[in-house]
This record gives C-alpha cells, structure tokens and sequence, in this order.
C-alpha cells in the first residue's frame, strides 16, 4: 500500500516544491504551491497537511498566516531515527510533487481571547508562528516564548520580526538551564482571560503545561498541539482480530493499525492521524491497548482505541468491527 | 421574472414521506435535489424574483430595529470571512450579473443587479459601508449567522437575521449552539441535536453541508420575529376560519447551509426562506397529499413548537380534499 491510497490525501491536493531552506538544528523548510498555479485554500491559523511521504503519511504545520496564501510553508525536522518520514521529507527537490491533504485545523486560536500566550519548543515553533502571524494581522494581543537547544534557533528570525512589527513581547530561550524561570515569569500576572497554546516534544509540553496548572491555570485556558513533537517509535508488530468478521490484520512495525485497517480496504473515519482528533476511535472487546493518544479519556481507555497513533501492548488486539 | 411555475420548480420541498420527525437530516451542499416541481440545491446562494423587495425588506426592518444585527468585537476575521466566501460564491454562480476580483488585500465586487461596484480593503472594516457583515446582508437574501467555536461549542456571536421564523436574534446573541436550541421539542430525547452539534465541532475549513427546516406563516410574511409577535401572532387567528386560507397560508421552507469558513475557523449558517401558499403548492402532483398528511400527523408538541396548532387540521382537511380528484 502506498499512501496515496489514504482518504485524507485522496481527497486532497497535488503540490509542487518550489523551495527549500536548511536551518539551524537540522530544520528544513519547504515551499509548495499548486501545479498550475492555482489558488490555494486558505486556512486557520495552527492547521496542518498531511503529506504523503512515500508510504507513510505525516502531518505538519502549515507556518503561515492561512489568508488567501500564494503557497504553503512548512518546516520540518529531519529525524533520521524516525519513522522515515522526515527523512523522505528531508530528500525533496525543487521540482518534486508532493500529494497533501487539504489544511486541516485542530490547534485553533481562541478568538475572544485577551492574551494569547504563544509557547514553543523547539520544531515546535510552526504552528506557533502561524498563530503569531495570523494575531499580528488580527490585531490580537500576544507574547511569545521560544525554547531551542543552543545552536537550533530556526524562526527566531521570523518571531522576531513579526514581533516587532505588532509590538508582541518575545522571550527567546536558549538551552534547558533557564526554561523555568524564563516560563515562570512569562506565566505570571496575565490578565484574566489569557489563553495558553503550547507546542513541541512531549516532554517540553508536560513541562509547561504541569507549571502553568502549578501557576493556577485553568484547564480550558490551556492548549497544546503533539504534531510536531518527536515521531513515535515504529512499536512492535501485533494482530488485530476483527470480532464481527474473524479477520485477523497483520499490523508491523511501523505501520499504525489504522494503516494496516486502510490496507485490508475498510474507511475508518479519521482526520489528523496524530492522536488528536478523536475521529477514528474504535471500541475494544480484549486485548490491552497501549495508548498513545491524547485525545481519549481514562474511562474510555478502557474500551477504546485511537488506531492512528496506539498499538497493542499484547499480542492481540480483539476490535468490535 | 419569474413565473409562479419557476418558483414552484425551485421550492425546496421538505417532505420525504407522509410523517415528519426532527432529524440529523444534515447533506452536502451544491447537489441537486429534485422534486416533482423541479430541483433545488445545485448552488449555495439564490437569487430569485425577490431579491430586490426581500433586500429593501431587510434594510428597512434593520432600520427599525437595529437589534436583528449583532456582533461581537472578535468576530471580525470572522465577518471578512464570509463576506468573502459568500461573493466568490455568488460570482461563480451568477458570473453574467456578479464579479470578484482579488489582488492582494484589496477586494472589488460589481453586482449588476444592484447597479453596483464597491471596492474594499480585506479586513480594513472601514473600506466597507457598515462593516463585512452588513454590507453582505445587502447582498443576499439569505439571513446570516456566524458562530464561533471554543471551550468545546459553537456561540452565536455574529449574525444579521430579519427573517427569524419566530425567534430572535437580539435575545439569542452570545448563546450556545445547544442553549438556543433548548426549547425545541424532542430533540434531545432524541439525541438529534448532540449529534448535529458535534458534527458542527468537527467540520474542516471548507466543509459545506445543508438542511432543511419548515413551518408555516400567514400572508407569505418573512419577518415572523419574536420582536414583531403582536403585528403578525393574531394573524394564526384570524386565517382558521378565512374562506382564503388556502391563499393565505404558506408553507415556509428554510433551507439552512453550514459552512465552516477556512480563515476564521467561524461556523456560517446561511437561512434562506423560502415561503408558497398552499393554494399554489396543491397545484404540483402529489404535493397537496403529503403536506395535508403531514399536518394531520404531526404530533402535538412539534406542532404547538411550531406555531402552528390552531389553524393545521383545516389547512391538512383542505389539502386532502384537494388530492383526491388526482388520485383517480
């Protein structure tokens, strides 16, 4: 199977390299346009593609502002110990087509927001700088804090112009010794009605979500975007026993069960493929899932699966399909 | 002009079987859906034989009362937005009355119909007389309503509505997709309205689907408003016993997009009526037969919801008195 065969992409659009900038941290940007040169759907601000990468399918922030765009941005991290995915990613040439779904969004402004406090880390700073973008054009209020590893600053340049054109306060910070202090004082003493939109490594958001509830953040206030944080691991092969049918489904490694239920030619209702949407989840008869979402309830996880991300943590899976 | 037979070819027949019930009866938009009349459906925005009284209609209403127009201070990504989905729409589907050019930022619309050519700067509120949003109420006979989307639910935030089927803008501003549906009946029993709202949460930029809603009014009145209760509610009174019911009485048809527009992430539902006296209604096969036994069926708390108790078993016993010369 090839990713081509994805609903998400089959309904989606062809887009052409047009360029690529290497950055600082192993970051690459790639510029796409439609091949004809056609207008592009506009997008909210925080939205994502999915792009085909051979035959995996990833997702990735779109970096722009999402009004009537002339072409699409994004960055991605080459991750050589990945999926395969980013490396696929990392080998495009000017002149390539890529197929891409169309934008879809899951990681929205608030719009009646006072404050909107933007956090990133690392290649976490995509869809951040698309918010940035989309509340400088906007005039929204926001400030930003940009966490890197010493050396991999991509974007800083953009945060900063952006900032400085619509007057955002910008923390930029180097290295982990300082990242909580830094986050302290930018949590402190916001207005009431602020909104927190967080993004990067698992780590990095566990960190800044845990503060900004230590801090007394509520929860509603507070979001948070998985996309671009580190690929999951390939995970071990499993099987998938299909109760209503008998059918038993190979799932390797490396391939999402989702995939390997597209592959026997079912549609599984699905949207971001990342764990987040909540759209192809599937009831459990037995077999422990081994979840790695972050969209399902500890009461549902004891019966439901999201097969985009989650695996089995046992030979088996038992699905009610 | 168009013809009363053209009218009847367009009308957005709402009735699939003898019995009606609430629904999740939610389909994609732009797809043709044909009737015994004709079809329907093909666009997303109408323009018909009313569009120039319907439009004078609304702005006078929004003269007299500027409550049927609201919106909130983060909603204006939200209007540009519209505004601009709504007249690419229009001159893609009206391209020998209507134009839409883009360059950059700066926006030019011509509408021949109105005599019309505007030029505006995309998000700059002032380059448009009263701002995206009323300027395109003056553009569509459609009423407009824009909702945004956080804390998990859609709140009406935005909107110009003039021709309410008895309900009110003024009053359901600021509410919640679920608290201004709280007083239908049924529909949450049912589960009919959860489910329609988390269809609407999970809409992606773009998405365009329809619905149909109806009830009835008398004289073809489109603004049936709660605010306007007193001028048109003794109305319901009066037609039970007017020889000219069936004149007088109009099925009215609302047919409802929803489309999540691609900038703002804001939810657009676009309220179109569409209003026939049942005495033009009959004169389509099969027509007088399902709305009468509709109305004889319809069961008592959907009916009273409606407004339509007292006058629907006479305007169902006319209908069926109509049907059967054709069913010989």
């Amino acid at each position: 199977m090839t990713s081509a065969t994805l609903p998400v992409l089959r309904d989606g659009i062809d887009l052409l390299v047009t360029d690529v900038i290497e950055r600082a941290g192993g970051i690459r940007s790639i510029g796409l346009v439609a091949p004809g040169g056609e207008e592009l759907p506009g997008f909210t601000a925080g939205s994502h593609l999915v792009v085909g990468c051979g035959e995996k399918a990833n997702a990735y922030s779109l970096t722009g502002e999402g009004l009537f765009p002339e072409r699409y941005t994004i960055s991605v991290l080459g991750q050589p110990s990945g999926r395969g995915g980013s490396m696929f990613m990392h080998r495009l040439a000017i002149g390539d087509t890529v197929r891409a779904s169309r934008p879809r969004s899951a990681f929205v402004p608030v719009a009646d927001a006072r404050l909107h406090l933007l956090v990133a880390g690392g290649i976490g700073v995509t869809p951040i700088l698309s918010h940035a973008r989309a509340a400088a054009t906007w005039g929204r209020h926001a400030a930003i804090l940009y966490a890197y590893a010493p050396g991999s600053d991509a974007h800083l340049d953009d945060l900063e112009n952006i900032a400085r054109d619509a007057g955002f306060e910008l923390v930029a910070c180097e290295g982990r010794a300082m990242l909580s202090d830094a986050l302290a004082a930018f949590l402190d003493d916001r207005p009431l009605g602020s909104h927190l939109y967080v993004c990067g490594p698992g780590g990095f958001m566990a960190h800044v979500l845990d503060q900004a509830r230590d801090a007394g953040w509520p929860e509603e206030r507070l979001h948070s975007e998985a996309f671009s944080a580190t690929e999951l691991d390939a995970g071990t092969p499993f099987t998938a026993r299909l109760a209503r049918s008998g059918e038993r489904v190979t799932v390797p490694a490396g391939v999402s069960l989702l995939e390997a239920l597209e592959g026997t030619g079912r549609a599984i209702p699905n949207m971001c493929r990342q764990g987040v949407c909540g759209e192809c989840v599937l009831p459990v008869r037995s077999g422990r899932p081994l979840h790695r979402d972050s969209f399902l309830s500890d009461d549902e996880r004891a019966s439901s699966i999201m097969p985009c991300v989650s695996r089995c943590a046992d030979a088996e899976l038992e699905l009610d399909l | 002009m168009t013809t009363t037979a053209t009218r009847l070819g367009r009308f957005p027949f709402p009735f699939r079987d003898d019995a009606y019930r609430y629904s999740t009866n939610v389909e994609p938009a732009r797809s043709a859906q044909r009737t015994a009349a004709g079809s329907w459906g093909e666009r997303v925005i109408e323009i018909d034989d009313g569009y120039a009284r319907e439009l004078s209609l609304r702005a006078d209403i929004l003269e007299r009362d500027p409550s049927r127009r609201a919106s909130a201070p983060h909603m204006r990504a939200a209007e540009w937005d519209a505004l601009n989905y709504c007249l690419t729409d229009l001159a893609a589907s009206y391209p020998e009355h209507m134009t839409f050019t883009r360059e950059g930022l700066r926006l030019r619309w011509v509408n021949d119909l109105q005599g019309l050519e505007v030029e505006a700067t995309y998000g700059d509120d002032g380059s448009l007389p009263g701002g995206p949003l009323a300027f395109l109420a003056t553009q569509i006979q459609e009423d407009i309503a824009l909702l945004d989307q956080r804390e998990g639910a859609l709140w009406l935030d935005a909107g110009v509505v003039t021709f309410a089927a008895d309900w009110s803008m003024g009053f359901d501003t600021g509410m919640r997709f679920l608290e201004i549906h709280g007083p239908v009946p049924r529909i949450h029993e049912e589960k009919i309205i959860t489910r329609a709202h988390q269809f609407l949460l999970r809409m992606q930029p773009g998405d365009a689907y329809r619905r149909t809603n109806w009830t009835m009014s008398v004289d073809g009145r489109l603004d049936t408003s709660t605010e306007t209760y007193p001028e048109w509610g003794p109305d319901r009174v009066d037609v039970v016993d007017d020889p000219a019911l069936p004149e007088r009485l109009h099925l009215r048809v609302e047919v409802q997009h929803l489309i999540r527009l691609p900038h703002s992430g804001a939810v657009m539902f676009l309220i179109r009526s569409y209003l026939e006296p049942l005495g033009a209604l009959a004169e389509v096969d099969g027509w007088a037969g399902r709305i009468g036994s509709v109305l004889r069926e319809l069961p008592d708390d959907m009916a009273d919801y409606k407004g339509i108790t007292r006058y629907r078993h006479r305007a169902a016993e006319w209908l069926l008195s109509r049907e059967r010369p054709s069913r010989r």
